[in-house]
């Protein structure tokens, strides 16, 4: 084929496409999986206009021995991520009446990120480390009241790693192990004694 | 004359058995006895009249804040304490108090001006007028006043093994501690003093037995000794024994001291100055020589608080400090903290304290909470595996090690430690030794509903022994707070420990063939 001025202008409009669509792609295509945030601030993708699901969330028992499973409403979501934060938004927001929390006040949920092998990383402010008021049972408690929440909802995540501030965490206070992904614990969410 | 002369013989006779029957009578210094109070002892003449022993009714009187008053007849001596009065005739064994009449062995004597009494008087009248218990014991010469702690001490020593075994029977039970000092062990007993009947004597590596004040043993040790463990069995509802094993320098230990009589030694290898250190050989014998206790928190991190602000932290150091103590001045064993003042210490720097002393045990002591404020009872943790993936199953399926090929053909087995989980190849030691803690606890204190549990706790899964995690009790309930600031109760929950350690050293020193299912 010969090389003519048309041809040598479709090429170039060929290759200048390619790379602004490159460009665009690598600027406003969403991340790999492993690095997708659930959401960003203010929007709210994957969500869908008006419609709810029951999720199954963990409050502290009446004892305060272990965890006790209630359904909530909780917004739908598109995708594994989006639906993970409304569920832990959920159980950040007030629990039902005669319910006890697990989870420290002022915490705030940053992001979801899923990971490799059925892992969910989920990255909490520092009032979840800050202002937890101590004591082996009291953070096993709130650890399993997370990863539970989301294991039980959502059968693709198998573990959840509990991230502060963007950093991976030792403890919340001085006792659970955080520094790997933790499958849900049956022990502390079954029922207890009658 | 002769009549006269006869008479006067007759006469000079009868004065000098007169005399001789007065010498008879009047007293004799004897040993002294010492009256033993809850605030010290002191010490009472006694004498001996006849073949009857008196004490000084004056001293025992004067630390009783008794007085003693002679009436104007000359017939009775007036004892009176605040509103109580006692009056004790001087003619015969008579006791009067309230209208009541006592019977006693005799009348008090006049010692110059002073007044003897005899010791059934002291137990009878003397206690009634003073409103207080007073026990005479004679073959010790006490008197132990009010509610002092005298308890009986009989000390036997006999040959074990290549070591040498003392028994201390304590009547009542009584508590104690043994320490170590240049040539001799001190037996402390939380008493006032010791009713000692019997030290035994010079036996094996015992030179002999010796008592101080307040209440002290002191076992002199002959040339040889290495060493020495101890326990207590209880012996009847009132009384228990103390058995301490001396160990010859180089001799193999007999079993634990609660196991019973020692069986046949095994041949004893060469004796070996305690700074050698052993060349390659047979591995030593499983036993407990290091233990650490962990206090959870310190410093910044305050751990869990009680509603009337206790901290956790202040707790944990101040319980793993009783337990200290009482092990190391009991069993003999050495035992370390991960802290002993209130700082903060790394969690991986707790595990390693152990792991790099070679400790054959980790106790980490915690306070729990809980948002529900009614929650309360003492509740017992290992480690769970769940989150640390396959290999610390492995490790836990195959606690002895790896197969690896060995030079020269065939397979060895190589301890190939993941430090970061060790302790996943001790996961089932450390749930027998949490069962011994869970039944010792429920002994004394009050459990959780759940007394027993796994979690994935970060101080225990590197440590590379068996490791615990005990939580004494809720500092969220306010009333457990409140327990938990008592001394009662803090010792109570490091007896507990305590005991739970002494069986779970009898069981890695009995071999497991010999081991109770």
């Amino acid at each position: 084929m010969a090389i003519t001025p048309r041809v040598v202008a479709l090429t170039l409009v060929a290759a200048v496409s390619t790379g602004i669509g490159t460009w665009l792609a690598v600027r406003y295509m969403a991340p790999p999986q492993a690095l997708r945030p659930g959401a960003t601030a203010g929007v709210q993708p994957g969500a869908v206009e008006g419609r709810r699901i029951k999720a199954t969330l963990y409050y502290i028992a009446a004892d305060g021995l272990r965890l006790q499973a209630a359904e909530r409403d909780v917004a739908y979501a598109e995708g594994t991520p989006e639906q993970a934060k409304r569920i832990l938004e959920a159980l950040l927001a007030p629990p039902p009446p005669g319910l006890v929390t697990a989870i420290p006040p002022d915490t705030a949920l940053r992001g979801v990120y899923l990971g490799e092998g059925g892992a969910a990383y989920v990255d909490f402010t520092t009032p979840l480390r800050a202002n937890h008021p101590g004591g082996s049972l009291n953070e096993i408690l709130t650890v399993y009241a997370i990863v539970s929440s989301v294991t039980t909802n959502l059968p693709a995540v198998t573990a959840v790693q509990i991230l502060i501030d963007g950093h991976e965490a030792d403890t919340l206070a001085g006792h659970v192990d955080l520094r790997r992904p933790l499958p849900p614990s049956s022990p502390w969410t079954e029922k207890g004694p009658a | 004359m002769r009549s006269r002369a006869a008479r006067v013989a007759v006469i000079a006779a009868l004065i000098a058995s007169a005399a001789l029957a007065l010498q008879a009578q009047s007293p004799r210094a004897a040993a002294p006895y010492s009256a033993v109070a809850v605030d010290g002892r002191r010490p009472v003449a006694a004498s001996t009249v006849g073949d009857q022993e008196f004490l000084r009714l004056d001293d025992l009187a004067a630390l009783l804040k008794v007085s003693v008053r002679e009436d104007r007849a000359g017939n009775a001596l007036t004892l009176t304490h605040g509103s109580t009065t006692v009056v004790l005739s001087l003619d015969q064994g008579l006791a009067s108090i309230g209208g009541r009449l006592l019977s006693l062995s005799s009348p008090p004597l006049r010692d110059g001006s002073r007044w003897l009494v005899a010791p059934d008087v002291v137990v009878k009248a003397l206690s009634l007028a003073a409103e207080t218990r007073l026990e005479v014991r004679r073959a010790s010469r006490l008197v132990v006043i009010g509610d002092a702690r005298v308890p009986r001490v009989t000390v036997r020593q006999e040959a074990a093994g290549a070591g040498t075994r003392v028994s201390v029977d304590l009547s009542p039970r009584t508590n104690y501690t043994v320490t170590q000092e240049p040539r001799r062990l001190v037996v402390k007993l939380e008493a006032d003093a010791i009713d000692a009947a019997g030290l035994g004597g010079s036996q094996g590596l015992v030179e002999s037995v010796t008592t101080g004040d307040p209440a002290t043993l002191t076992i002199h040790l002959a040339p040889g000794f290495a060493s020495f463990r101890s326990a207590a069995v209880p012996l009847d509802a009132a009384s228990s024994r103390l058995v301490i094993d001396l160990l010859q320098a180089g001799a193999v230990a007999p079993p634990s001291p609660t196991q019973g009589p020692p069986p046949a030694q095994p041949p004893t290898p060469p004796a070996m100055s305690s700074g050698d250190v052993p060349a390659l050989g047979p591995p030593q014998a499983p036993a407990l020589r290091t233990i650490v206790i962990d206090p959870g928190h310190g410093g910044d991190e305050l751990g869990a608080r009680g509603p009337a602000g206790t901290y956790e932290k202040d707790l944990t150091l101040d319980v793993a400090r009783r337990l200290k103590a009482s092990i190391e001045g009991r069993l003999g064993i050495r035992v370390l903290l991960t802290r002993d003042e209130d700082r903060l210490v790394p969690l991986d720097e707790r595990a390693s304290i152990a792991n790099n002393n070679k400790a054959d045990l980790f106790l980490s002591i915690h306070a729990n909470a809980s948002p529900r404020p009614d929650a309360r009872g003492a509740e017992v943790f290992y480690l769970s595996l769940d989150g640390y993936g396959d290999e610390a199953r492995k490790m836990a399926e195959s606690p002895q090690g790896t197969a690896l090929p060995a030079l020269g053909g065939g397979s060895r087995e190589i301890a190939l430690i993941l430090w970061e989980m060790a302790q996943a190849r001790h996961l089932a030691e450390s749930a027998v030794l949490a069962g011994f803690i869970e039944e010792e606890l429920r002994r004394r204190v009050e459990m959780s509903a759940r007394p027993i549990q796994q979690a994935p706790f970060r101080v225990l899964v590197s440590a590379n022994m068996p490791a615990v995690l005990v939580e004494m009790a809720f500092l969220s309930n306010a009333q457990q707070e409140t327990q938990l600031g008592t001394d009662e109760f803090k010792n109570q929950v490091a007896q507990s420990l305590y005991d739970a350690i002494v069986r779970y050293r009898a069981r890695i020193e009995t071999p497991p063939a010999r081991r109770r299912p």
